[in-house]
């Protein structure tokens, strides 16, 4: 009965009016509902795609493929594995960063500030050389460091990659949760005071999962956004799938083809991400007024 | 004020001053309510009559003055810029718990169903076990007339029905006393009715109940006592036939006729 109600309002909120849809399939976070794709300019734009995917297949090589197979798929584990550590690492840093900026001292806010000013006003292509590069370089002078245990995995690439990527998701999801934070109704709040909440449990309860309901379709954009700057990662020596593509390029001089297989691929990661944001956001159905 | 009755104190303030920089907005406000009392508090608007209700469970903090819930005094002390704040933050929640409260914006919240919201202060604050809490809040939202809301969430719920719920949820906790800040000031006019039927009801009950309000008509009906709050003090209460009916004061008859 439940379950019914769910689907229901999912589907409703999906089918939108014909110039609505239009509008909103330009944006990348928006799925088209399957009636959508029978409009008459769809479908000639779908016919033409297929033609050219047709084509890709037809008439440019592939015979490399099954060779670099599971090259390809270990290349999107750590893809992936990036992109879920480095969200999971920056959005645990990145409450409290939005946290203290609406309640803290002032202290924690202007650190808070600060550390989000700065990574977010400068390139992440930078951030990573510099840890990598810099701190990674300087490391080795130290031998309390050589020494330590930390030491195998900080001889490694990914280290850097992973702090680089997670500090940057921190920043600007940082950012999100302080809107979010700060959105959530006063009224909300009080009433969970007033039924005797202690500030822990009317964080936990009421606080956090309100404001990241409310941040969610944002934090959908925003890892999207964060799966695409993986491939950065690949400038540092880890072997994401960006740079097992490079490799197949170099080694097989082709140039098309392994770029085109690195944006379906892309592609259907995006799509996931996608789905699975939107699985959770309709969750909570809410009414916009 | 019942004063004859033995009935035990379920809320009395004493001396309540309450300032906001310069301006006193609460200037000295003494009141018992007894068990099963229905006190509405009515004035115009800033009299400070929500002011005086937030008090009570210390959402706004006294300037100087003491409030006791069954008898037990609020533990407070000085806050370091002339006013209060309360010296037992566990004491203040543990009294909290048992005083429901209905706001004038109901509140709810947004990312829990009708159910989850009425079983939440019980179950996380109270400690209430999960079934039974479900199993009350489903009685209760059956009473309020919500029992088929139970897994919807607020914002699909019109205000009459989403104050319900929220009068549900305050009396998910079984208070010891229910505030009511201004229940129907935010529902459009048609709506009003159903919110006050079921205070109506709980006020037959004899729930001790403290009730800011602009409806003169339904606190004329169902409180047992009125106070009318004129410009931060009690100007004049007694039983409702005589504030309505013979009012002495001439801030009072002035109120009255202009409500009327």
């Amino acid at each position: 009965m439940r379950a019914q109600e769910r689907s229901r309002e999912a589907a409703s909120l999906v089918e939108l009016p014909p110039e609505e849809t239009t509008v909103d399939a330009m944006a990348l976070t928006h799925l088209p509902s399957a009636r959508g794709f029978l409009k008459p300019h769809r479908i000639v734009l779908m016919a033409i795609a297929g033609g050219l995917v047709f084509c890709a297949i037809w008439f440019l090589r592939w015979d490399w493929l099954p060779q670099y197979a599971g090259a390809l798929a270990w290349g999107v584990g750590v893809s992936l594995l990036m992109l879920a550590s480095t969200s999971i690492l920056g959005f645990a840093f990145a409450v409290p960063i939005g946290l203290v900026q609406v309640t803290g001292p002032w202290p924690l806010k202007a650190l808070a500030q600060g550390f989000c000013t700065i990574i977010r006003g400068t390139p992440l292509l930078l951030q990573l050389w510099l840890l990598y590069y810099g701190l990674g370089s300087l490391f080795p002078q130290f031998p309390a460091i050589r020494q330590s245990f930390l030491w195998p995995y900080l001889r490694e690439a990914w280290p850097y990659g992973v702090a680089a990527l997670t500090f940057s998701f921190a920043a600007y999801e940082g950012e999100v949760m302080r809107g979010a934070f700060a959105g959530v109704p006063r009224g909300e709040l009080e009433a969970a005071r007033a039924f005797g909440m202690s500030r822990w449990k009317l964080f936990w309860r009421i606080w956090l999962p309100r404001a990241v309901h409310r941040a969610l379709p944002t934090l959908n954009g925003e890892t999207v956004l964060q799966l695409k700057s993986t491939p950065l990662v690949a400038t540092i020596t880890v072997i994401d799938v960006y740079a097992v593509v490079s490799k197949i390029r170099q080694v097989t001089y082709l140039t098309y083809e392994p770029l085109l297989l690195l944006a379906l691929i892309y592609l259907l990661l995006t799509a996931l991400l996608v789905v699975a944001f939107r699985y959770f956001e309709n969750k909570i159905p809410t009414r916009s007024v | 004020m019942p004063a004859m009755t033995e009935r035990a104190e379920a809320i009395a303030v004493r001396d309540l001053r309450k300032r906001f920089g310069a301006l006193e907005v609460l200037k000295g406000i003494s009141l018992t309510a007894h068990e099963g009392d229905v006190i509405a508090i009515i004035g115009g608007s800033g009299s400070g009559k929500s002011t005086f209700l937030r008090c009570i469970n210390m959402l706004e903090t006294p300037s100087s003055g003491s409030v006791a819930i069954r008898g037990e005094a609020i533990a407070l002390k000085g806050d370091g810029h002339g006013g209060l704040a309360p010296s037992n933050r566990r004491q203040v929640q543990r009294l909290r718990a048992r005083l429901g409260m209905v706001f004038q914006s109901f509140n709810l919240w947004q990312h829990m169903t009708i159910l989850q919201n009425v079983i939440e202060a019980p179950v996380h604050v109270l400690g209430v076990p999960r079934a039974e809490a479900m199993e009350r809040g489903e009685a209760l939202l059956r009473r309020v007339g919500l029992f088929e809301k139970r897994d919807v969430y607020p914002s699909f719920l019109s205000g009459g029905q989403q104050q319900r719920a929220a009068i549900a949820r305050a009396l998910a906790v079984q208070p010891h006393a229910m505030l009511f800040d201004e229940p129907t000031s935010a529902l459009d006019p048609e709506l009003v009715g159903e919110v006050l039927g079921v205070i109506g009801d709980l006020a037959k009950e004899k729930r001790t109940m403290i009730l800011v309000t602009h409806e003169m008509k339904f606190a004329r009906n169902v409180a047992s006592h009125i106070v009318f709050l004129a410009q931060g003090v009690i100007e004049e209460q007694g039983p409702p036939e005589q504030i309505f009916g013979d009012p002495r004061s001439e801030r009072l008859k002035k109120f009255i006729s202009s409500v009327h």
